[in-house]
């Protein structure tokens, strides 16, 4: 039972994790369709902008713990937020009026210079990252003497997602980008001639997505210690997987599928085994893609004739 | 009418697209070597009776039954393709669904695509070149030969499909959905964009498809006057339900289809026929 | 540049359209410098005692902005200089008529050098090992082409079929002694099980989520190879995988060799040559295949899927069978390269069939004009060789393939061959231009 326990508190972290990256899928798709193959490797670049920046607070003698985390928050968000627009700029938004599968294939391509632009320029080998924040609360003792802990870095991980999930449902729904956003999403040509800045819409819409994703790539960094240059292909196929889970077009949605993901991940790995939780992962995208296409939070679409 | 040889019995047909009833309990017959017509207004749920009738949306209620050569066929049972391959019904689309990028003999070649797999030995006779697969691919170009002939784009067999003027494309269409062989013909709002000279073209192709070919036909229009001068029966229907029915002369005096389409109560659509005589 | 929007400096005088393209560079070059500051200006590294370190490269953080800054100036003033028409105005159109009726001779030509390759070359081992190379995948290019370019199905795990032919090949060969000839078929059945496999579950798939799905494939059957240590041998792969037999007899020096049946002197590239003619003969099979499959009623349903699903169910196609045969197709010569591959190395691991290897074939699918069979050779020997170039410099390699693949999207989405061939016609075969040709959704 503690067991239990300990796994779902893991579980639901990493899904946070998760749901953070699935946010900038599943904005992205609701607003030009596509899926942005490169999200994961803004994730990944955000982790390495966290490290570097942390490292060069550290090197500067700043010893402030929260000080230092705060800095980095907001140097990782603003500089992969500008990864994402660049992205988007030169890759996507020339192909948007083109063939469907060009910006596919663009997209790849563009996680192909990324993850290899941060292999070449920091080095193929895994980063290690000292423990940052340490500590924690015990929870229970067990009988047989298994400790079921909450970690201090655990309690960052989920109040920082919950403190962003407010912001950013704030917004959406209040704010005259939310509403842009909200008018792309279901007719673009309509919103145009409305006078919405649609351009404008859909690079703020990628701005957003690769901070939460920066924000997703910094938590990784302190929860697991390590950033590599590898790390955005799996974690993005899985965020992505959360958020056709979750409903893709949805953001609750996406939060949703993202804890779903994490949980489903930990306890495979937990019960079953670990070298196989990416087949799992892999095996549940298909799974709701073939019987459950619109997730749990979507809007059926019905088949134009 | 009895005695009467229907192609086509609709009966009680309902579609449900979550709370909205789009098609409600409708039910109409189209007889043999006729040319039936769906007409309504717009949002009467007449191209989802059509993609119900073709398989493209299942009905949630009502049974469909096709009198096909070899015994009687329900069509809500069938699913999608075999409803042409099987209950020989063939239709257009009110978007034109050519193949653009292949020429206009390879449209009319993929509508044989049954004959000829059958013909081809499921590929494999194909790939050896038998003789028998050679004399069917043969049959199958004259076939879409003749059909070219019929619509008169001949000369532009090897043109790119999408290349094409509109009233060509339609006309192609047509001739594509014929290639099947189908016992039963639906149009979707075939005149649609067409003038007044190519929707008389139309009218006259559809005939000699009826009296050549002996094919039924069930179609969708607004141009009454592609309506009025071919069809042999006509249905009305309006907010999913049908309205009236009869002969095309019969349908036009119908005050309650004068009203569906003014969108005046009855009262007054009844002194304007007064009026008019 | 698919956006054209009527640029303001059209009308401006000179001084302004410096001012612009100066702005414009300058922006640029503050991105870069933001984007590389930490990324390129600082170097970490895992240090000695396992804890991080740094240094910084500012030097060549500027030289990068630097660049960035010129290169600005130069995209900005080309595209001033072309206007809204753009890149095509880079090729002529006399020219392209010209490559267009060039083109029937390429493909003839093409083939004899070809052929000739070992007999030119025969003492440069390199020449023949990239020769072998890049026949290797423009048979895997001809294989995906079934399934993207004529059926447009989107598939983004082709890889797997490529580790399916290989890994049987290994197996069967190195449990049961089998020899080449005889396992060759069964690595293509069994690849092409597989692609029934894949096939049926992305029925209703369409355009991204098809892609996706089939990528989602390819990734677990690398891991499943990875992991599954007692089968496949895990991470460390399948050695001495036997080479293939000539009659039975092996190339081998010795008395029970070929050479010594033949009563000629041992030479190891006789090997060489061996594999590069059954690479050669296999890819032929494929475009043979191909080439009769798209004249019979299979391959124009390939084709009619592609370009409107809806309309081929309206005319009776059954689009099920009509999918997994594409697919079943494009994973058996899959296989069959496969197993090629399997028994060229003698050595496999499943780090030869990542989804880079998927990508590199789809790119030169797209690269090649989809559905057309030169172009898809053209562009293998285009990519392999360029890759070639890269001997040396291969952390840099997948650096300008991704910048390639984003290039080619933005500049010439269609391919290489700008047109389709269609496969009957009463009077004349007239090539239909790309732009009216279905990319496919799934």
């Amino acid at each position: 039972m503690d067991y239990f326990a300990q796994q779902l508190i893991n579980g639901l972290v990493l899904g946070s994790i998760y749901g953070l990256i699935a946010i900038g899928y599943t904005m992205v798709y609701g607003i030009v369709g596509m899926i942005n193959f490169a999200h994961g490797d803004i994730f990944m670049i955000g982790g390495f902008i966290a490290l570097i920046s942390f490292l060069m607070l550290v090197s500067f003698g700043l010893t402030a713990v929260p000080v230092i985390l705060l800095i980095v928050l907001l140097v990782s968000m603003a500089i992969t937020a500008l990864y994402g627009w660049t992205v988007e700029r030169i890759a996507y938004r020339p192909l948007r009026h083109s063939f469907r599968l060009a910006p596919m294939l663009s997209a790849i391509g563009m996680s192909f210079v990324l993850s290899n632009f941060s292999q070449v320029a920091q080095g193929a080998r895994v980063k290690p990252v000292p423990p940052v924040i340490t500590g924690g609360y015990t929870l229970h003792h067990s009988a047989d003497g298994f400790v079921v802990r909450l970690s201090n870095i655990q309690i960052v991980v989920v109040l920082t997602t919950i403190a962003l999930l407010a912001i950013f449902t704030w917004l959406v729904s209040r704010t005259r980008l939310g509403r842009d956003m909200r008018a792309c999403e279901q007719d673009q040509t309509m919103a145009a001639l409305l006078g919405v800045d649609v351009d404008r819409t859909i690079s703020m819409t990628f701005v957003i997505g690769a901070a939460l994703a920066a924000v997703a790539g910094m938590m990784y960094l302190l929860y697991y210690g390590l950033v590599d240059f590898f790390m955005g292909f799996v974690a993005g196929i899985k965020a992505f997987t959360a958020a056709v889970l979750g409903g893709i077009g949805s953001l609750p949605g996406a939060m949703l599928g993202g804890l779903a993901i994490g949980l489903i991940e930990t306890f495979w790995s937990a019960y079953f085994s670990v070298e196989y939780k990416d087949v799992a992962a892999f095996s549940i995208l298909i799974v709701v893609l073939i019987f459950m296409p619109t997730g749990l939070l979507g809007r059926p679409e019905v088949e134009k004739v | 009418m009895s005695g009467a040889d229907h192609i086509l019995s609709v009966d009680q047909l309902s579609m449900r697209f979550g709370g909205i009833v789009a098609v409600n309990a409708l039910s109409f017959e189209a007889q043999r070597r006729n040319i039936t017509a769906l007409i309504g207004p717009n949002g009467a749920g007449k191209t989802t009776v059509f993609n119900c009738i073709t398989g493209f949306y299942k009905p949630t209620g009502g049974t469909m039954r096709l009198a096909s050569e070899s015994g009687p066929i329900a069509l809500e049972r069938l699913n999608d393709f075999r409803i042409s391959k099987q209950a020989k019904v063939a239709r257009t689309f009110q978007n034109i669904r050519l193949f653009p990028g292949m020429t206009v003999l390879e449209n009319l070649m993929v509508a044989q695509h049954n004959t000829l797999m059958r013909a081809s030995g499921l590929t494999f006779l194909g790939l050896l070149g038998v003789p028998s697969w050679r004399a069917a691919e043969k049959r199958a170009i004259e076939h879409a030969t003749f059909w070219l002939n019929r619509i008169g784009l001949y000369d532009r067999a090897d043109d790119a499909a999408g290349n094409l003027a509109y009233g060509d494309q339609r006309r192609l269409e047509i001739a594509r959905a014929m290639c099947t062989e189908p016992a039963l013909l639906c149009l979707d709002e075939p005149a649609a964009g067409l003038n007044a000279r190519e929707s008389a073209a139309l009218s006259e192709l559809l005939l000699s498809i009826r009296a050549e070919q002996g094919t039924s036909i069930l179609l969708i229009e607004h141009d009454m006057s592609v309506v009025m001068e071919i069809s042999d029966h006509v249905v009305v229907m309006d907010y999913g339900v049908k309205i009236a029915e009869g002969t095309p002369n019969e349908v036009r005096d119908d005050p309650r289809v004068i009203a569906a389409y003014l969108g005046a109560d009855e009262e007054e659509a009844i002194a304007v026929m007064e009026s008019d005589n | 540049m698919g956006h054209v929007t009527a640029s303001p400096t059209d009308h401006k005088q000179p001084r302004g359209r410096i001012a612009f393209i100066l702005k414009k560079a300058l922006i640029s070059a503050f991105v870069a410098l933001v984007l590389f500051s930490l990324m390129i200006g600082i170097r970490t590294e895992a240090g000695p005692t396992g804890q991080l370190i740094y240094w910084t490269r500012f030097g060549e953080l500027a030289s990068i902005v630097a660049i960035v800054f010129a290169g600005s100036i130069v995209i900005e003033l080309a595209r001033q200089w072309l206007g809204p028409a753009g890149a095509s105005l880079l090729v002529p159109a006399p020219v392209q008529n010209g490559l267009a009726t060039a083109g029937r001779y390429i493909a003839p030509a093409l083939l004899i050098f070809t052929v000739l390759v070992p007999v030119i070359f025969y003492h440069q081992r390199y020449i023949l090992d990239l020769g072998i190379l890049v026949l290797t995948y423009v048979m895997l290019g001809w294989g995906l082409n079934v399934v993207v370019g004529l059926a447009g199905l989107l598939d983004l795990g082709y890889v797997a079929f490529y580790a399916v032919g290989a890994y049987s090949y290994a197996l069967f060969a190195t449990t049961f002694g089998l020899s080449f000839w005889i396992c060759l078929p069964i690595a293509g059945i069994l690849a092409s099980l597989w692609g029934v496999m894949l096939g049926f579950p992305v029925l209703r798939l369409r355009g991204d989520y098809l892609a996706i799905v089939t990528l989602a494939f390819g990734e677990i059957i690398r891991l499943v190879i990875t992991n599954w240590q007692s089968l496949t041998g895990g991470p460390n792969g399948i050695s001495s995988i036997p080479r293939p037999t000539l009659f039975g007899l092996p190339l081998l020096p010795g008395p029970n060799g070929l050479a010594a049946k033949l009563g000629i002197a041992f030479d190891p590239t006789h090997r060489l040559v061996f594999l590069f003619y059954i690479i050669l003969a296999m890819a032929l099979l494929t475009n043979w295949v191909t080439i009769r499959l798209r004249r019979l009623p299979i391959g124009r349903a390939w084709e009619a899927l592609r370009e409107d699903e809806v309309a081929c169910r309206a005319l009776g196609i059954n689009t099920t069978t009509t999918k997994l045969t594409a697919f079943a197709t494009g994973a058996l010569f899959g296989g069959f390269a496969g197993a090629f591959f399997a028994t060229r190395q003698g050595f496999i691991s499943p780090e030869s069939f990542t989804f880079q290897e998927s990508a590199l074939v789809l790119a030169i699918v797209v690269l090649g004009g989809m559905g057309s069979q030169l172009g898809v050779a053209l562009a293998a020997l285009t990519m392999i060789g360029g890759f070639e170039l890269f001997r040396g410099l291969e952390q840099y390699r997948m650096l300008v393939f991704g910048v390639a693949m984003v290039l080619l999207m933005i500049w010439r989405p269609r391919g290489l061959i700008g047109h389709r061939a269609p496969t009957v016609y009463l009077k004349q075969a007239q090539t239909i231009s790309s732009d009216l040709v279905k990319e496919g959704h799934g």
